[in-house]
């Protein structure tokens, strides 16, 4: 291992691994907040709002990641009179908005299904109650519904913001200069290709440890009403989940 | 419709592109299956090296991307195959199916996910026919091979299925190591033909076809490992 290569390629590399922390932040929070609707339209006794929620996460979840961003920046060029005509070109020229754009969609459709089911496992005895004290369907999911469902559905959610961090490599095939897509520079200029990609690999296993860390804490902070004594250390715990 | 069906000239590579996506997900559905027995017999061995050896398998495979994965090994493995063989046979140089290595690549990613389904399924198996068993006067290996191997399947199905969902959808990072497949067609023929949204969608049509299909099957196999189960009526 060539230790001169390693800290001299480090400063494009952190860029390339601040690209990635980017990509991931912005699809989680936007895509989260897409999420939980999606999710409630799911359930909605609403045909209207039921089927198109079912719809779009079928196709999201339905074809590969890889496509959905082909389709989008390469895909897209092919209507360019007409997106020019609308104004929007600008956006869907641009790698990293259109990047941007799939990546929300699809952990929206992943997240939505994970707070589907969640909402669905909710005690009705809960629901029940919230009915009784004459809450409105607004006030029911603001206070009991979703702050029950975040819960039951955290565990999945930690694993989904994990994969959707490693998928944010995908990108770099739509040209984004990302974390694997810098160190796939250096690896071909250098030819220290192994060197290089075992880097890259170890930054991603950190990150993703870092991100099950800090939902870890989350997750703590969320089970505050429970015993925290019976629960293992939380590094013993971010190891556990990330291994199994 | 005959034009839209014959996809400008394309129609053959595509369909053939997209029975190679189907190939190496079978096969690597198969390799997947048995890498996690494997890695679940590591997992719950008592032996403590045993169990690093899985635990460092399913955190290392689990922490990486895919893409990195898949490129990494898909050139890393016939390159270890040819240092480790080297000193033993002089000479001889060994090659790769790109799709066999394709198989390989892909089966070694998802068996560390298979790992924690087989491993879930083997710890669900009740204990009561365990007990059953031995009371029969079963040996541990009778026990395993005809009392806790067959009713484990029955609860890693659902699980396997949801292997098989992501696998299948992973067969299409193959196009990134030089492999013909759909997409790797639909890129081609979009390019020549200069309507790359068309091939595309063509491309994730086939793909929520290929799932479609999937979860009927998954859910008749589900309906059929359960007739031996009795239900509760609500």
């Amino acid at each position: 291992m060539d230790l001169d290569l390693l800290i001299g390629s480090m400063p494009k590399l952190l860029d390339g691994a601040l690209m990635t922390l980017f990509l991931t932040a912005v699809s989680v929070c936007l895509g989260f907040v897409l999420a939980i609707p999606v999710a409630l339209a799911k359930l909605s006794p609403r045909y209207w709002l039921r089927l198109p929620a079912g719809g779009f996460i079928y196709l999201f979840r339905g074809t590969p990641l890889l496509i959905q961003l082909f389709l989008i920046y390469y895909g897209l060029g092919q209507f360019r009179e007409t997106l020019e005509s609308f104004g929007v070109w600008w956006f869907f020229r641009d790698a990293i908005k259109c990047a941007l754009l799939v990546l929300i969609l699809n952990t929206a459709a992943y997240t939505g299904e994970i707070f589907r089911g969640a909402i669905a496992g909710v005690a009705s005895g809960q629901i029940e109650a919230g009915r009784a004290l004459g809450m409105s369907w607004f006030t029911q999911t603001r206070r009991i519904i979703l702050p029950q469902a975040l819960r039951i559905g955290w565990p999945a959610y930690t694993n989904e913001v994990v994969f959707l961090m490693q998928a944010t490599s995908l990108v770099s095939l739509v040209t984004v200069t990302e974390l694997f897509r810098a160190a796939d520079a250096i690896a071909i200029r250098t030819f220290r290709i192994y060197e290089m990609y075992l880097t890259v690999a170890a930054m991603y296993l950190v990150i993703s440890y870092g991100i099950i860390f800090v939902f870890g804490r989350i997750e703590r902070h969320l089970m505050r009403h429970r015993a925290p004594a019976t629960q293992p250390g939380i590094h013993k715990r971010a190891l556990a989940i990330l291994s199994r | 419709m005959d034009q839209l069906l014959r996809l400008g000239g394309f129609g053959n590579e595509l369909a053939a592109g997209f029975l190679l996506n189907i190939s190496v997900g079978a096969g690597a559905l198969v390799v997947a299956l048995t890498f996690g027995l494997g890695g679940a017999a590591l997992k719950l061995s008592p032996s403590r090296i045993l169990n690093f050896a899985g635990f460092i398998y399913t955190t290392l495979v689990r922490g990486i991307p895919e893409l990195v994965l898949i490129i990494v090994l898909y050139f890393g493995v016939p390159r270890l195959a040819q240092t480790i063989i080297r000193p033993f046979i002089e000479g001889y140089r060994l090659d790769f199916d790109p799709v066999a290595t394709a198989v390989l690549v892909i089966g070694l990613i998802y068996g560390a996910f298979m790992t924690e389904v087989l491993r879930g399924a083997f710890l669900s198996v009740p204990k009561g026919q365990l007990e059953a068993a031995r009371a029969f006067g079963m040996s541990t290996r009778q026990t395993f091979w005809r009392v806790h191997m067959p009713q484990m399947w029955r609860f890693a199905l659902p699980g396997i299925g949801n292997v098989w969902m992501v696998l299948i959808k992973a067969t299409a990072l193959v196009s990134v190591v030089g492999l013909q497949d759909i997409l790797f067609w639909s890129g081609r023929a979009g390019q020549s033909l200069r309507e790359p949204f068309k091939f595309y969608l063509a491309a994730a049509a086939a793909f929520l076809l290929i799932t479609f299909i999937s979860e009927r099957i998954i859910a008749l196999a589900e309906a059929r490992s359960q007739r031996g189960v009795r239900k509760l009526k609500a």
